[in-house]
């Protein structure tokens, strides 16, 4: 219930249009109930040979009726649709706006491939459904009572006929559906096996080639193709009987009509009702079948968006962890860095903690390389600083504030963070460095670029600069991406610099030429360097080892070297040998 | 009856099409068909039998309703008692007809379901033989996206075709043609009113139905601009955070949010208007059946023209009334079912298309057999031995035998991707039997193309590639294939535990043997602290592990496969090199008394190879080991030492 309600909350500006479709589809409903009654009343005339005047009369209010309904439907479809697409606007609308303003920690627990198909399909099914609601789910119920009513007004024993079949009906679809839905709940899952299991073979074909597993690999995908065949062939045989049941309903009503009407009519010599009655009775018969029909199958439908709408609401109610402060502060000092006693773990449950006891101290415009293995925390440690994420204890200061008093645009705008995974969205290389500054002069991104060694790749792309990045960045190769997002990051002008193993696939000539560049060219920002490579982070002023989210050694190479056992260790396999990236 | 399946279709994206011009592909419909009558055609048969009779079961109401109507007056003037014989004969035979439409209609529903499936499921699993047989050339150059969607979209149209239009289609064919013969039957002058009609709600079908389509085009287009939009925003969602981008995507996606609102609402309005005008055409139709009809009898000189020369008074006019209501709504549905099923031959074309797609070549002969040394000569045998040999049969009929060696030469190779873009020149290297050859060189440089040639994912268009003397082209891909171990960069697990996926490389490999492999590649020691060992479920690649547990779980698949030669590529980039030099003994071990072709940057993988090939640009511009090219100072010591001036 709560869901429904957080949904029509979205319906905002298109609130006429929302109570307006009904009302039009109610008209339409009247209208059409009443066409059948006047059509009686044409065929009695005609049958007791009244006047053509008479005859005139019924078919021009006949005509006018269907001419008023059809403008009446025309006018709820308008409506409707403008109401829907209005609605599905407005979801969409409060659901992006909500998902930026996410932490990183709510995008974790929804994961983004989640949140498109929320965005997306859940939102068009919602949108259907609403569609449904104000247009045809109010139609069926309306037109039944009617019908019922009309029929009442001119055969109230013939009523009952239909009393009586509208719950046999009712009940025989509701079992029908009550039958047929847990293999579809089946089959969906099956279906997501099947689909899983094309999915791995044309991704990994490489691997079924190799190893020469067409075989076992078919035989496995007919195993689940052969499941979802037989669930499927069991869900809509059942499913098929919906029609017949239907129909044997509609004849039973049928021949029920039939023969109580012929009775009376040639009993009572047509005074207690005559044929026009019964050819109306059978037309709202008819329509009476129909709507139930109806109303079970939008039952259905509407049942099947609910976990569309319930996934949707949850994103909607979903709190940011991270929000700005009540009185922010939005002036960083400089580009120092304080942990002190610093504890986190992504799930406030888990038992051991990803980062435990950082006390570290970085001056402002100090280089600071960090290393360890994967799986270390060196990301989730570089993370808190620009406050992706909150520390479960301690605290992380940046210019000797606790980075959870800043206002969070001032701080991520101080502190530029190149991520490991790192995106490129679709737009011309100047329009993606211009995320870094949207002011940004062409004189300004140039040197950004020179300073990130991109200037002379970009300047042999066909465009230069106005060059056109595909979706994630597909034309450019993995240096070249990485090497864009450095000079966009750069683009910020940072008080702190981080570069979160963002030089990995760059050759060590160009690595060596981008922090030469840094040195040289910006002095004054704090420089965080996340790398494999110890020749990466050799002559940083200090080296961070990190080991299983803990501080294994703090100190310059020379002192590491000395001291540092896990240190050495890569040093003397790396040094052993250099390093051929690309 | 509306099916809970279907897929995340559109607002709407199924009606409001009708009128659209229907490019029926021909061949499509009739190679579909074809198809489905080879299988089913029995069963087809009684299918479009059941149709019949359970249309003339629908449709016979109406001729009834005249006999009740012309026994009705015939009963007021005679009396119940009269007439009640005939009228319990009529009423017993209406049941009788219906009764047996409603069973025609069970059977052909019923069969329809089952064939309906089966046929998919033949489809399905035709599609994905074949799919295994497609050389990698096509997944390389065909989006994943769309190979997925055969199965998913195309595979449903199908489905939406065969079991709900297709019968729709010939119901409401052949409930039309009933209708006009009935209604010929009863009276021509009032057939041709409705004919009139039906010409008049044409038109506006057509009118209307251009107008939906062409803004269904539009908000289709819409549509794939905003998905498309939230899908790189949303997962670039951490980015946009770093960058304070937030403020500046909202303004963006306002934009594309109401153009997409602009474009949807005028589409769903022509789509729902559509239903009222068809609907309440039909309306002003019964009520000018009705009127013509009443004015046509109280006049009474209109001679009626009818097969059934009955002369036109109320018994016919209230059947007719009734049919025109069925029969406008058959009209509707026809035109309905027209778009539909123009969709679902778009999807099966697209479907035929892939299962048409060329499969991998193999014009081999020579296969791998094992094999049993005895005094200098090989015999073959049917258990495993240990030993492996290359059956080779001659033009003559004789065999010969070829120890299984791991000797690997390349002659002068050249090969590009696509034509007029040669990716490798002139290439020539061996690799004798246990001998460890490294590539290095930038990306592009053709490492990769150089192990996809020896493979045969690729086939070499100049040069020849020899294993052990044969010329790969005239060994069998299969056996070519079971000769090599391959290590790639992106490692691809399998859904299924720890154990399976390690027993990938060699099916019928005991857990024990499982179990030595992992730890031959240092895997053991993570996968024992899983929480359910070698039996933990991998799920979406192994989404669970870290790339670099991955990677050892790559190692010891290949590991457990035992090939004689085994290519490595980038298998250990993704792991740091802490972790790198555990995995390296293991490597090592993997690697020993084995041809083993290595790309690595990182020299502890490559330092120790007996060959170090340097390529730049596709050529080998530097060969020899270590020491050697050392002495040259050439790229390679360049690389080495990182000095470049």
């Amino acid at each position: 219930m709560n869901t429904i309600k957080r949904l029509l909350g979205c319906v905002r500006e298109y609130k006429t249009q929302t109570i307006l479709s009904p009302i039009f589809i109610s008209l339409e409903v009247a209208v059409e109930c009443i066409i059948p009654f006047f059509t009686k009343d044409l065929i009695n005339a005609i049958e007791a040979s009244s006047d053509i005047s008479v005859i005139t009369k019924y078919g021009f209010i006949l005509i006018v009726l269907a001419v008023f309904a059809l403008l009446f439907g025309a006018l709820s479809g308008h409506f409707s649709a403008v109401a829907s697409a209005g609605f599905a606007k407005n979801i969409r609308h409060d659901m992006f706006y909500a998902v930026q303003d996410y932490s990183f920690a709510n995008i974790d627990k929804f994961s983004s491939s989640s949140l498109v198909t929320r965005l997306t399909t859940d939102i068009t099914h919602v949108q259907n459904a609403f569609m449904t609601v104000i247009r045809v789910a109010l139609r069926s119920p309306l037109m039944l009572i009617t019908s019922v009513i009309m029929t009442i007004l001119i055969k109230p024993s013939i009523t009952l006929t239909f009393l009586v079949m509208i719950p046999f009906l009712t009940f025989a679809l509701i079992m029908v559906f009550k039958l047929v839905m847990p293999f579809f709940r089946r089959i969906f899952k099956k279906y997501d096996n099947l689909n899983n299991s094309v999915q791995e073979n044309v991704q990994g074909i490489r691997a079924v080639k190799s190893y020469v597993r067409e075989d076992y690999e078919n035989e496995k995908f007919n195993k689940a193709s052969d499941e979802v065949c037989y669930d499927f062939t069991k869900a809509e045989k059942i499913m098929a009987f919906g029609n017949p049941l239907m129909m044997t309903a509609i004849y039973i009503v049928m021949v029920l009509i039939i023969y109580i009407c012929s009775k009376v009519i040639i009993t009572s010599s047509g005074a207690d009702l005559n044929v026009g009655d019964l050819s109306t009775l059978l037309t709202y018969g008819m329509q009476i079948m129909m709507s139930m029909m109806m109303l079970t199958m939008n039952f259905v439908m509407l049942s099947m968006s609910a976990p569309a709408a319930t996934r949707i609401v949850e994103v909607l109610n979903e709190k940011p962890t991270i929000t700005d402060p009540e009185n922010p502060v939005y002036d960083v000092k400089d580009g120092s860095v304080d942990f002190d006693n610093v504890e986190f773990s992504y799930s406030p449950e888990a038992k051991n903690h990803t980062l435990k006891n950082i006390n570290l101290h970085i001056k402002s415009g100090e280089t600071v390389g960090i290393m360890g293995a994967t799986g270390s925390s060196k990301s989730s440690l570089i993370q808190l600083i620009c406050r992706l994420y909150d520390v479960n204890s301690g605290s992380v200061k940046v210019g000797g504030t606790d980075v959870r008093d800043y206002d969070l645009k001032t701080l991520r705008d101080s502190v530029s963070v190149v991520l490991q995974k790192n995106v490129l969205f679709s737009g011309t290389v100047k329009e993606n460095l211009r995320w870094g500054d949207k002011e940004a002069t062409d004189e300004e991104i140039v040197r950004a670029c020179k300073l990130a060694q991109a200037d002379d790749f970009i300047r042999e792309m066909p465009n230069e600069y106005d060059t056109f990045i595909e979706r994630g960045g597909v034309n450019v190769s993995g240096g070249q991406k990485q090497r864009l997002c450095i000079a966009r990051a750069l683009l910020k002008k940072p008080k702190i610099l981080i570069l979160d193993d963002s030089t990995s696939a760059v050759d060590t000539k160009t690595d060596a030429l981008i922090r030469k560049a840094m040195r040289e060219e910006i002095p004054n920002t704090t420089k965080i360097i996340i790398a494999q490579r110890v020749a990466s982070i050799q002559d940083a002023d200090k080296i961070v080892v990190i080991n299983n989210g803990m501080i294994d050694g703090v100190g310059t190479h020379d002192e590491l070297i000395e001291s540092n056992e896990i240190y050495r260790e890569v040093f003397e396999s790396q040094t052993k040998a250099g390093d051929f990236d690309e | 009856m509306n099916k809970p399946m279907g897929g995340p279709h559109g607002p709407g994206r199924g009606p409001g099409m009708m009128g659209a011009k229907p490019e029926i592909q021909k061949g499509v419909f009739s190679r579909l068909m074809k198809m489905l009558f080879k299988d089913y055609g029995g069963q087809l048969v009684i299918v479009a039998i059941c149709i019949v009779l359970s249309t003339i079961g629908s449709t016979s109401s109406s001729l009834f309703l005249n006999k009740f109507i012309i026994i009705i007056t015939d009963g007021m003037k005679k009396g119940w008692d009269a007439v009640s014989g005939s009228f319990v004969n009529t009423i017993l035979m209406m049941i009788g007809v219906t009764v047996v439409g409603i069973i025609a209609s069970v059977i052909h529903t019923q069969i329809m379901a089952g064939l309906t499936q089966g046929f998919l499921n033949k489809m399905r699993k035709r599609m994905f033989s074949l799919m295994e047989k497609l050389p990698i050339r096509y997944f390389d150059t065909h989006s994943h996206g769309d190979i997925m969607s055969h199965y998913t979209n195309d595979i449903d149209t199908m489905r939406q075709l065969i079991s709900q239009s297709l019968p729709a289609m010939f119901t409401s064919a052949l409930t039309i043609t009933v209708l006009v013969i009935y209604m010929l039957y009863l009276s021509v002058w009032m057939t041709m009113i409705v004919f009139a009609a039906v010409i008049l709600m044409m038109v506006v079908v057509k009118k209307i139905g251009g107008q939906s389509s062409k803004y269904f085009l539009r908000q289709q287009k819409a549509i794939g601009k905003t998905e498309g939009y939230i899908e790189e925003m949303i997962s670039g969602q951490k980015v946009v955070k770093v960058f304070n981008h937030e403020e500046e995507n909202c303004k963006d996606f306002d934009k594309i949010n109401n153009q997409l609102f602009d474009e949807s609402s005028k589409a769903n309005s022509f789509a729902n208007i559509m239903m009222p005008i068809m609907g309440n055409i039909g309306n002003i139709l019964y009520v000018a059946i009705a009127f013509i009809g009443g004015v046509m009898i109280l006049s009474g000189n209109v001679k009626n023209i009818s097969l059934s020369g009955s002369p036109l008074n109320l018994a016919v006019v209230i059947p007719f009334i009734n049919m025109t209501r069925t029969f406008t709504q058959n009209i509707s549905q026809v035109s309905q079912h027209m778009n539909s099923i123009v969709m679902a031959l778009a999807g099966s074309k697209r479907v035929f298309d892939f299962i048409d797609g060329e499969p991998e070549k193999d014009e081999g002969y020579v296969t791998l057999v094992n094999a049993k040394e005895e005094n200098g000569k090989i015999t073959e045998c049917k258990e495993r031995t240990g030993e492996w040999a290359w059956k080779v049969p001659h033009s003559d009929g004789s065999i010969t035998y070829t120890k299984l060696m791991g000797d690997v030469r390349m002659e002068n190779m050249t090969f590009g991707y696509e034509k007029g873009k040669t990716v490798l020149h002139d290439v020539t290297l061996f690799a004798e039997p246990g001998q460890k050859v490294a590539f290095v060189g930038a990306t592009g440089a053709g490492k990769t193309t150089i192990t996809n040639l020896i493979n045969r994912f690729y086939d070499v268009e100049d040069g020849k590639i020899r294993y052990d003397g044969i010329n790969i082209n005239k060994i069998k891909k299969d056996d070519l294939r079971r000769s090599l171990g391959i290590v790639l960069q992106d490692t691809n697990l399998f859904t299924g535990t720890v154990m399976d996926n390690i027993r990938y490389g060699k099916l019928d490999a005991t857990d024990e043997e499982c179990v030595k492999a992992a730890k031959l590649a240092n895997a053991d020691e993570f996968i024992s602290i899983l929480p359910d060992g070698y039996d933990t479920m991998l799920t979406s690649n192994g989404a669970n592990l870290s790339q670099g547990q991955r990677q050892l779980i790559a190692i010891a698949r290949a590991a457990v496969a035992d090939p004689p030669v085994m290519i490595l590529d980038e298998a250990t980039s993704s792991i740091d090199t802490r972790t790198e030099a555990i995995v390296q003994s293991g490597m090592d071990a993997l690697m020993k008394g084995r041809t083993v072709f290595v790309i690595a940057h990182r020299l502890s993988t490559i330092h120790n190879s007996d060959v170090i090939m340097v390529l730049e640009h596709g050529r080998i511009i530097e060969r020899g080991n270590h020491d050697k090219l050392m002495e040259e100072k050439g790229r390679y010591y360049q690389l080495y030492t990182g000095s470049f001036d």
